[in-house]
């Protein structure tokens, strides 16, 4: 079970009040893209055992889209940010940075999977 | 149904004649929140937070979102002075009165049948009066609110195509027997 804040309204609550949006940061590729470009847009998720980072919707309270960090094999949260940016912000990336010493964001590897300036 | 009570720890009843109207606007602009409480004669509610002023309230659904209460016949006039009041300005006002349905849950068990279907902080230290939440009650789309303590009063909204489950359920968890009475041990 998930313990999440929203950071629109401030409520704490269980993630059944919630629901998830799938991968965050993905960039899209739409037409004019090469095939490979879209397959990856359209198909290809990380699907890390450890930090990842998604989009969820408090959608049984004040309906809005944020973003989340959190541990896919712990299930600690590692917090919450708005949803209007296409990388994680940099206090987010220190909180896990503190309770994951040596992690780095993944690389770019992909198009799909590409965080936008990543810091 | 409609007035139905039941007996026991927690009354319930659903409440009719109230019209409510739902409010987008920048909550941050002085302008735009002054012509809602100005015409509504209802201060700004805190995120989470109901005001009350006579027969109407005012809750804060979202950090763009207000939802008014008040006596159905007050709607189209009330209607009329908070659009004058937005002017030009980026907000909405609309009548939603029904779209969601009313229920007032009395006693001392309805805090406690509230918590039985909600993933919510329901004991009283951290859910008192004036609170206002959106979540949900079972799989139900519902928000709530205190607006009473002697006796624990709240009052319950839900979709209308809902009410009828609502109603059922309500009757169900308010049913002798089914309060373990974890607040009142508490």
């Amino acid at each position: 079970m998930l313990l999440l804040t929203c950071p629109h309204c401030g409520v704490s609550a269980e993630e059944t009040e919630f629901h998830p949006g799938g991968e965050a940061h993905l960039k899209r590729f739409g037409p004019g893209a090469s095939d490979d470009a879209f397959a990856g847009y359209m198909f290809e998720r990380a699907n890390p055992r450890g930090v990842h980072f998604e989009r969820w919707r408090h959608v049984f309270g004040c309906g809005k889209w944020f973003h989340l960090a959190r541990c896919t094999a712990s299930l600690e949260v590692f917090g919450a940010y708005p949803a209007d940016v296409t990388a994680p912000p940099e206090e987010i990336l220190a909180k896990i940075r503190a309770r994951r010493p040596g992690w780095e964001p993944a690389p770019a590897a992909k198009p799909a999977a590409k965080p936008e300036g990543d810091a | 149904m409609a007035d139905q009570m039941t007996g026991g720890a927690m009354r319930w009843a659903r409440v009719a004649g109230r019209g409510m109207i739902g409010l987008r606007l920048d909550l941050g602009d002085a302008a735009l929140a002054g012509a809602v409480t100005g015409a509504a004669g209802v201060p700004l509610p805190a995120p989470r937070r109901i005001e009350t002023a006579g027969a109407r309230r005012l809750a804060w659904m979202s950090p763009d979102e207000l939802l008014l209460f008040l006596p159905a016949e007050e709607v189209p006039a009330m209607l009329e002075a908070i659009r004058a009041g937005f002017g030009d300005g980026f907000a909405m006002a609309v009548d939603l009165s029904e779209a969601r349905a009313l229920f007032r849950l009395e006693g001392p068990g309805a805090r406690e049948a509230l918590a039985k279907a909600a993933p919510v902080d329901l004991h009283p230290d951290a859910f008192g009066p004036g609170d206002f939440r959106r979540t949900r009650l079972g799989q139900v789309a519902a928000a709530f609110a205190q607006v009473g303590e002697a006796p624990e009063t709240f009052e319950l909204v839900c979709f209308r195509s809902l009410a009828e489950h609502m109603a059922t359920w309500l009757d169900t968890a308010g049913a002798p027997g089914a309060f373990p009475g974890v607040f009142a041990r508490a």
